[in-house]
Formats: C-alpha cells, sequence, structure tokens
C-alpha cells in the first residue's frame, strides 16, 4: 500500500493521536469504553436506515403499529417488532434506535451550552482575577447551592405553564445546571495555567490578553474539559431520562429512552410478564453511560500522563 | 559610550496580605531603590544568591512586574531626564510631567506605547522546559512575538521564522514539531530565537544557562556572544553562576537583598572585590584545583528575609567589620575611582 | 592532608541496570566498577543521564521500577564479614539502610515530611535504629531515681523501669504492647522520647543549626535550604552509617551555602569515620571536597584516580574535555562536541566513540576495560588498554 503523503502541518497532531490511540489499546476496558461508544455512534448516524421513520412525520415520534390495534397492554417481541411494543402499540425497536440519536442530540446541545458557557466565564474569572473573579464565582456558588434535579425540575414545570415545550425546557434547564460545574473547572485550569513562565514569555512578547487566553492558556486546559465532558455525556442523558421517567420530559409517543421506562413503570407491578416494555430502554441506557464512563476514564488515564509530560 | 538604559531608584515591592480581612500586613522589598546605567553593546552581569532581587530586577526593567517607584530610561535624550527630574523637584504635580513620563519612561507607559516598545526588548527565561507553551508548535512559539505585535503576516513571517531558527543553530525541519521532543539546550535555543526575531536591541537573560548540562552550556553562551556580535544586542546577564558570569559579561553587579553592593569592570570585580559581601561570595566558590582548598567556609549564617531588612547596611548582621553607623544609616553606592562603585563604610576605614 | 584508607566497605562488580521505558529499554548502567574504601570520600562525576544517581540508589537496593538491575555484585563488608546487597531480602535491607549505609538526595524539602516537625522524624530515625542504646540510657536513668525516690514514685519508677526492661527483652511481649496502648499507662515511654529529643538537640548542634530547641519543633517548608538540608544530613547520621551516599545535596544551594555545608560534611567525616560516595557534576566541590574521584559516561565508569590526579593529569579524553570545559576569562567557551547517545541505542564499543577525537576503529568495535595504568588510577579507554 502506499504510503500517504501527510502535509507538514498535521504531522505533529497525528502523531499525537496515534500515541493516545496505542495507549487506549493497552487497557481492555478502554477498549469496551470505546467499543460500546462506537456501537452508538453508528446507531445513531444510521438510525434512518435502521429503522425507517414514517414519510411526514417527525422521525423521533414513535409509529404505532395499527395491525395491533390501539392496545395499552404492550405486545410481546415478534418478527415485526423486534424489542415487543409499549402502550398503544409503539415499537420499541425503532424507539430504542431513534433514542440513541436523540440521547446524542441532547447531550450534544447541552455540553456545547455548558462548555461555552464555562469557558467564557471561567476565563474571565480566572484571568483577571480581583472583584470580577469574585462576582463571577459568587453567582455560580449560588448556583451550585440549588440541589441540581430538583431546579431543573422547577424549571421545567415553571416553564410548561406559559407553553415552553418540554423538551425545550429540559434542555434549558440541564444547561441551567451544568454552566457551574464547567466555570469552576476551567477557572482552577487557568488559576494553575496563569503561573506559567509561558504565559510570561507570552506578555514578554506583547500578546493582548484575549490572544494569551485563547491561544495559550485554552489549548492547555482543553485536556481536562475533554475528560470531565466524556464523563458528562453519560450523565446528561442520565439526567434526562430521570426527568422524563419523573414525567417531566420528552411528551408521549417521543423516542426517548427515560419515557419509554416512564410509559412502561405502569407495567413494572406485572413483574416480568411485560418485560419488554422495560428492560430493552434500560439497557440501552445503561450500556450507553457504561460506555461513556469507561471512556472517559480510559481518556483520563491516557490524557493525564500527556499532560503532565508536557 | 552611550547609555541604552538608565535605571533610576527602582523600587519592586511584593505586598503581603493576611488576617481576616486580607489586608496588607507586610511587604517583601525585592528591589530597594537600584541605580544602574546599561551601555550599548555591552553585556551586564547581574549576580547574587537567591533572595537578592535579581530576577524581580530583571523582569521589572522590562515591565513584566510594574515598578513601585522609580525610572527606567530606554534611549531617552539626556535633556528630557533633566527635564523630568527638575519637574519631580518643584512642580511634582504637573500635566508636563505626566506626559513626559508616559512617552519615555519605562515605568509609566500604558497600552500601545508598552507594546511597541516590548519589540526592542526581550527576555530569556531560566527554565526552557516551562518558558515555552507545550501545546504550541515550534514555528507559533518563534513567530509569537511577530504576530502579537502585527509586524508581518503569512508567508513573511514564515521565513524570517527559518531565518532566525537558522541563526540559533536549528533548522526548519523543526518547525512543526513540539517542545518536548527537544532537548534542554535545543529548547533554550528555540527560546532564544523567539527572543531576536523582532530584532531588539535589549535582552534580559535570565539564568539562561543554570538548568541545561555543563557541555551545553558552553554551546549556549558562545551563541549568545554571536549573537551580540552579529546584532549588536545589549545584555543584563542574571546568574548565579559566578564563573560564567565572569567570562561574559564587561560590567558586573553584586546584588544583595534587594539592593546592589558593588558594581564595577568583570576583572576589576573578580580580582579586588571590595564589598565584605562580595569578598565572601567569591571566596566561597569552589575552584577546580585541588591544592586551592579552603578549609573554612567565608560566611556563616543565611540571608535573612527581604519581608523585614536587617536597618542601615542590609549586610551588618553578618559582616566582620561592620561599625556603629552600618547599623542606622545605609550606605550609599559611591564611585571609588575608576567606575567601580562600592556601598560600604567600612572601605574607607580599611584603606 | 593523607587518609590512611584501610578496607574497601563496598565493592560494586559488573553492575548492569536497564530501565524497561515505553520507547524502549533504557540501558542506563552498562558495567559499573567501583569501590570505596573506609574513612573516604569518593567523588562520583558525570553529566546528567550518565547513571551516577542510579548507581547510588542501586547500592542501597532502592531502584524503582521500571528500572531494573540485571547482574552485578554489590558487596559490603561490615565486621568482618561480607555481603551481597542483591541477594539480601527487604526485612535485612531495611536494618541497613540508615544503619549501615545512609543516603541523602538533592533537594532537601523534598526527603523531609511536609506533616511532621524535623525533629519528630529525626526522632523517628532514633527511634528505629538506636532504640536498644536509648533504652539503656533510659534504664540507667530509672535506676538511679529508684535509689534515690521514696514512696509512690518509687513505685512508678519501678513499674517504668520493669517495662523498660521488658521491652529490651523482648518488644513484641504482650506486657509492652498493652501497656503502649492504655491510656495513662503509655506515658511511661515519655521519658524514652524525652531521651530522644534531647539526643536529638545534640545532633542538631553538631550540625552547627543555630538555637536547635525551637528548630526542632518546625516543619520543613518554615526552613531554608541550607537548613533543612542540615536537618537531611541529620537524619542520615543518626545511626553513624559507614556510608553516606549524597547525591548532588549542595546543587540547589547558595554558593555561600554551599561553601558551609561542604566544610561541615568534610568535619563530620573525619569525626565520624564515615565513607562519603559524593554524586555530583560540579568539578569544583570535587576538587574541594574529594580524595579519591569516579568519571562515568553514559553509564559506565571511565577513569579513576585520586583527586589530584585526575586533575593535573587526566587521562581519558572525556575526562580531559570536561576539565578544559570549566570557563576561564579570556578563553572561548568550550565544549565536548556532540550530545550524550540516546542509551536506548547506544553506539557499540566505546559509548563515548562518537565525540572522541582520538577515537579509532576498535572504539566501535569493543568496549573497553577499566585497566590500571599507575597505581590506583584506572582507565577505560583503548588508548591505553596496553596497561602500565
Amino acid at each position: 500500500m502506499k504510503k500517504m503523503k501527510v502535509p507538514e502541518r498535521l504531522e505533529p497532531t497525528i502523531k499525537e493521536i496515534k500515541f493516545i490511540l496505542r495507549r487506549i489499546k493497552d487497557s481492555p476496558l478502554s477498549l469496551a469504553g470505546i467499543a460500546l461508544v462506537s456501537a452508538f455512534i453508528i446507531i445513531a448516524v444510521f438510525a434512518p436506515v435502521l429503522a425507517p421513520p414514517k414519510p411526514g412525520f417527525n422521525p423521533y415520534l414513535i409509529p404505532s403499529d395499527p395491525s395491533l390495534g390501539f392496545r395499552i397492554e404492550p405486545s410481546p417481541p415478534s418478527p415485526n417488532h423486534i424489542f415487543g411494543t409499549t402502550t398503544a402499540q409503539r415499537d420499541i425497536y425503532y424507539a430504542c434506535i431513534w433514542g440513541a440519536r436523540w440521547a446524542f442530540q441532547i447531550a450534544l446541545e447541552v455540553i456545547v451550552a455548558t462548555v461555552t458557557v464555562g469557558i467564557v466565564l471561567g476565563l474571565v474569572a480566572g484571568y483577571y482575577g480581583g472583584f470580577i473573579d469574585e462576582l463571577i464565582m459568587r453567582f455560580t456558588d449560588i448556583m451550585l447551592a440549588f440541589p441540581g434535579l430538583i431546579l431543573a425540575m422547577t424549571l421545567v414545570t415553571i416553564l410548561s405553564q406559559v407553553n415552553w415545550q418540554t423538551i425545550d425546557a429540559v434542555l434549558l434547564s440541564i444547561i441551567l445546571i451544568g454552566w457551574p460545574g464547567y466555570t469552576r473547572l476551567i477557572r482552577s485550569e487557568v488559576l494553575r495555567i496563569k503561573n506559567e513562565d509561558y504565559i510570561e514569555a507570552a506578555r514578554a512578547c506583547g500578546a493582548s490578553d484575549l490572544r494569551i487566553m485563547l491561544r495559550h492558556i485554552l489549548p492547555n486546559a482543553v485536556y481536562s474539559i475533554i475528560i470531565v465532558a466524556s464523563l458528562d455525556f453519560g450523565s446528561i442523558v442520565l439526567t434526562t431520562a430521570a426527568m422524563s421517567f419523573l414525567g417531566l420530559g420528552a411528551p408521549l409517543g417521543w423516542s426517548d429512552w427515560g419515557r419509554l421506562i416512564y410509559d412502561g413503570m405502569s407495567f413494572v407491578s406485572g413483574g416480568l410478564r411485560w418485560w419488554w416494555s422495560w428492560v430493552y430502554p434500560g439497557v440501552f441506557i445503561v450500556l450507553f453511560v457504561l460506555g461513556w464512563s469507561l471512556l472517559g476514564d480510559a481518556l483520563r488515564d491516557v490524557l493525564d500522563p500527556l499532560y503532565r509530560r508536557k | 559610550m552611550e547609555s541604552l538604559m538608565t535605571i533610576e531608584n527602582l523600587k519592586k515591592y511584593f505586598p503581603i496580605y493576611g488576617g481576616v480581612l486580607k489586608r496588607k500586613i507586610a511587604e517583601v522589598k525585592a528591589v530597594d531603590s537600584v541605580n544602574i546605567s546599561i551601555n550599548k553593546g555591552e553585556c551586564f552581569g547581574v549576580v547574587g544568591e537567591s533572595g537578592c532581587g535579581k530576577t524581580t530586577l530583571g523582569k521589572t526593567i522590562i515591565r513584566l512586574l510594574n515598578p513601585n517607584a522609580g525610572h527606567v530610561y530606554y534611549k531617552t535624550p539626556k535633556e528630557i531626564v533633566e527635564a523630568i527630574k527638575y519637574l519631580e523637584k518643584n512642580n511634582p504635580k504637573s500635566k508636563a510631567l505626566k506626559h513626559l513620563l508616559r512617552e519615555y519612561d519605562i515605568a509609566y507607559v500604558k497600552g500601545r506605547n508598552l507594546k511597541k516598545l516590548r519589540r526592542h526588548m526581550q527576555i530569556v527565561f531560566q527554565d526552557p522546559s516551562t518558558s515555552l507553551d507545550p501545546r504550541m508548535l515550534v514555528k507559533d512559539i518563534v513567530a509569537e512575538p511577530l504576530v502579537s505585535q502585527g509586524l508581518a503576516k503569512g508567508g513573511k513571517v514564515r521565513d524570517r521564522v527559518v531565518q532566525v531558527l537558522e541563526m540559533v543553530g536549528l533548522s526548519k525541519t523543526h518547525l512543526y514539531r513540539y517542545p518536548h521532543e527537544f532537548s534542554g539546550g535545543q529548547r533554550q535555543r528555540i527560546a532564544v530565537a523567539r527572543a531576536i526575531i523582532t530584532n531588539p536591541e535589549f535582552i534580559v537573560l535570565d539564568e539562561p544557562t543554570s538548568s541545561v548540562d555543563v557541555s551545553v552550556r558552553a554551546q549556549l553562551l558562545n551563541l549568545f556572544q554571536d549573537l551580540q556580535k552579529e546584532l549588536g544586542l545589549t545584555y543584563m546577564f542574571i546568574s548565579h553562576d559566578l564563573s560564567v558570569v565572569e567570562c561574559i559579561s564587561q560590567r558586573v553587579a553584586v546584588m544583595y537583598l534587594g539592593k546592589i553592593v558593588e558594581l564595577a569592570e568583570t576583572a576589576e570585580l573578580y580580582k579586588s572585590p571590595l564589598h565584605p559581601y562580595a569578598q565572601a561570595l567569591f571566596a566561597s566558590i569552589p575552584v577546580p584545583d585541588p591544592t586551592k582548598r579552603k578549609g573554612r567556609a567565608p560566611l556563616y549564617g543565611e540571608v535573612p528575609s527581604p519581608v523585614n531588612p536587617p536597618p542601615g547596611c542590609r549586610f551588618h548582621p553578618r559582616c566582620q567589620f561592620a561599625m556603629d553607623i552600618c547599623g542606622r544609616e545605609e550606605p550609599p553606592l559611591i564611585d571609588v575611582g575608576g567606575g567601580h562603585h562600592v556601598a560600604c563604610y567600612a572601605i574607607n576605614k580599611k584603606e | 592532608m593523607e587518609k590512611t584508607a584501610s578496607d574497601e566497605i563496598v565493592e560494586v562488580q559488573d553492575l548492569y541496570l536497564n530501565f524497561y521505558t515505553y520507547e524502549g529499554i533504557v540501558k542506563a548502567l552498562d558495567g559499573v566498577n567501583l569501590n570505596i574504601k573506609r574513612g573516604e570520600i569518593l567523588g562520583v562525576v558525570g553529566e546528567t543521564g550518565c547513571g551516577k544517581s542510579v548507581t547510588g540508589l542501586s547500592i542501597l537496593k532502592i531502584v524503582v521500577p521500571p528500572g531494573k538491575i540485571e547482574v552485578g555484585k554489590v558487596t559490603f563488608n561490615v565486621k568482618g564479614k561480607s555481603y551481597n546487597i542483591l541477594d539480601l531480602n527487604e526485612p535485612t535491607m531495611s536494618k541497613v539502610r540508615g544503619r549501615y549505609i545512609s543516603m541523602i538526595f538533592q533537594e532537601p524539602r523534598a526527603a523531609l515530611n511536609p506533616v511532621y516537625s524535623v525533629g519528630y522524624q529525626i526522632g523517628e530515625v532514633f527511634q528505629h535504629h538506636r532504640r536498644e542504646e536509648i533504652i539503656k540510657t533510659v534504664i540507667e536513668q530509672l535506676k538511679g531515681e529508684v535509689e534515690k525516690t521514696s514512696g509512690f514514685k518509687r513505685h512508678i519508677c519501678k513499674i517504668q523501669l520493669s517495662l523498660y526492661e521488658r521491652m529490651l527483652k523482648n518488644p513484641k511481649s504482650l506486657r509492652v504492647r498493652l501497656a503502649l496502648k492504655t491510656p495513662i499507662l503509655k506515658r511511661f515511654q515519655n521519658r524514652m522520647k524525652t531521651e530522644i529529643r534531647n539526643r536529638t538537640i545534640e545532633l542538631l548542634k553538631l550540625l552547627r543549626i543555630p538555637d536547635p530547641e525551637r528548630v526542632i519543633d518546625m516543619y520543613p517548608h518554615e526552613l531554608s535550604g541550607g537548613m533543612a538540608q542540615r536537618c537531611v544530613i541529620a537524619m542520615a547520621l543518626v545511626a553513624k552509617p559507614m556510608l553516606l551516599i549524597a547525591d548532588e545535596p549542595t546543587t540547589n544551594l547558595d554558593v555561600t551555602v554551599q561553601a558551609q555545608i561542604l566544610v561541615l560534611i568534610n568535619e563530620l567525616q573525619k569525626e565520624l569515620g564515615s565513607s562519603i560516595l559524593y554524586v555530583t557534576h560540579d568539578l569544583g566541590v570535587v576538587a574541594e571536597l574529594c580524595d579519591r574521584v569516579l568519571i562515568m559516561y553514559a553509564g559506565n565508569v571511565v577513569e579513576t584516580a585520586d583527586v589530584m590526579t585526575i586533575f593535573k593529569e587526566p587521562l581519558h579524553p572525556y575526562t580531559q574535555g570536561l576539565l578544559e570545559s570549566i570557563p576561564r576569562p579570556g578563553k572561548p567557551f568550550t565544549s565536548i562536541p556532540g550530545v550524550v547517545p540516546g542509551l536506548i541505542n547506544p553506539p557499540p564499543g566505546c559509548r563515548f566513540n562518537e565525540r572522541c577525537k582520538y577515537a579509532m576503529d576498535i572504539c566501535w568495535k569493543q568496549k573497553p576495560k577499566l585497566v590500571e595504568v599507575a597505581k590506583d588510577h584506572y582507565v577505560a579507554c583503548h588508548l591505553y588498554s596496553g596497561g602500565k
């Protein structure tokens, strides 16, 4: 096979990635994590192929099977419905597949928002210190003083009174309880990096504050952000599932794993009689969160020494 | 010889906060009234032990730290300096004074003027493994002064970076690498390349050879000397390694607890140091000659903390020639002949 | 100053040590041979990475993985018997460390535990190594008290005396262990602690530490570098070891403090009669302090001789290069061209061949052995492999 000519600019990044991949291969748990996460990514990306949506409808709405009637009682797994159906004959298989895509969508949106807010506030607070640091941090502390899940639930309830869509409300509330964590994390990284010699060297070169923050401090803080964000992926999905489970999340018929469990909850009292309605979504949630946790741990093991070495 | 950099009465204190209300309870008097005049093209050495303030002095001169008092004039015509002195004495609150200071005094310039000034003064730090951003490529590290100052763009930047790398003995194959792939000596060269890229006139070398191996030290020192000749640089060479300073500097100042105690031409100073501290310092260097063993330590005790320096002459508690006046009044730095300055009452007594 | 050196107390023969790292196997020590005589100060000189620190660690058998001693013999002669350190097991080694061989390191505040006072840490060494001596002293004291006092006090003294005697005979006996744990009884230890404290103060005075009663309760971060290093030296000298390994102890100190510590080490060495293995890269310190010098390069010993000879008649090209690179005013700075070879793939033959100006063909094929070219002057170089 001809060796690909790699542009010189990318050489060092590629070397770094190769090193990370090699280190990850060493631990079986990390491999398990990567395998799980990759599987979910594939499921999410190929959702339209794996579970074709009904044309004209929002793909996230689970189709019901009219051939089985609109019985409330779930139907067992059958060749038409691999995982069975839940109330009103909604296909569980479809819901789980699209649930993966939905989980990624929510998690990505939340992480992007919280990390951005965290970076902006954390950089400013950490770099400038003094009064502005106190101001931002006290505000962050106040936010952290509220119990997270309860605050989220309250917010969703209030917003639904003003006719917000529950899923948008859930998104907003999880962002609201997520940003203080990142702010604190980034601020502490900034405080650590601020005292390094190369920051002083950059100031001696005449670099402006903004340049120092974005070009020097941020790239050095990025490793810890990556580690926390990958662990966060799992925990965000868990939070949304929890909120759906409490009835405050996705509406009826939405392909959200937590919602499925909520729907299946009424049938739990029957013991294992209708097991497919809550076991399958539950398994998906567990595997998803497990995969991201393992990946996060693996990344921490790899990136930490890289961090220290450099 | 014209003076490139004149430092007058420079003071840098670091506050110490304590107590419940975090108020200032004490000050570390790192640099306390230093007067130096550095000539163009010379290598000016500053020596002293830990805590004497030499690194703080170097950083304060180029405004990496903000001085508490004093003036630092860079290529300022004599008339302006005189004018400032006059105004300070007779009309300290005048607007004209403020204006002059903001224009010419490094200690007072702000904003854009300060940024422009940074082109002409640079610094090389002690530890090359921490003074280079580990997440930046060499080409970006070296180009940083150019890019931050907006002096060049695009292809011209790359050309200049390659030119400068070749001047320090590296090559363009090193452009796309991270600092951790290099040895200590090479990293220091990268730091030097970064320092010379904007064609500065004055470079502060803060213990540049302390963190590298002995064999690399000589290569770096040769590099400094070659660059000085090629580019007409002026250096302030800060070090605690007295033998290295002896070989590279033309004039040397000895610092103790934030003050300069002796200042002279190198050969003169090393041959006959006059200040008791300088004498003890030079006598303490272990000589690589087994026939010249000392057998006793020239100086006992330890350097006192710069938070509460002793009154009067700062060295008097440890000085064997201490007299009454030494504990009461600080000796001024006076020229005892041939540019040899000493701050000590006891030399007159000895002579 | 002639020091009569009779026996050899430690001898290292053909020591090979590898580090198993991610990038490959680093062949750090490549057949190191050295010996240390009684009462002498042996200086080990070399650049970073030449293996001088690791040699010291191997003598004490505290090399940390990924380092591993492959082959070699480290013989240690005490009281007429000789032991191979590499064969001893851990419990025996822990009796050797501190008692017969001690080590001090470069950064004193890293060698001291920041949450305990220095007095406590020095006391720990007393407890571990000189316990019996101290208990005997306390017993003598108590016997004296028993005779002088009467009544209740006498009774208490008798109880304490019996406890100490039992501690001396059988430190793990049930009675002693119970007594150490019960709240009031365990105060009997106080005598021992006071005795240790007094001895610690004596030791600190010996190390010229001013105001030892105050320093003994200070924490390491409150001390300056020089004071902390003296405390570390105190810890190393508690049990009056035969050999003190000093790994660049003065490199991080100011030059005036270094001069004080060098004088101190010299005086202590004369008083205690210990030998010192002083590892450094500073030739000035070597000239000031050492009797014999050993030069190392890239894991090999290249030359060893007494200090005068090394400075006046260096034979190995590397030694000559080192001496020439000492900065002198008026002369341009010279150094040995090239860099230390990577030890994962060292060059074949003599490891100095790439940088040596006298390199011959054979230098690339065969590694030179350490041969004696004059009395007590050994060189490992093909230029002299003819021997005397």
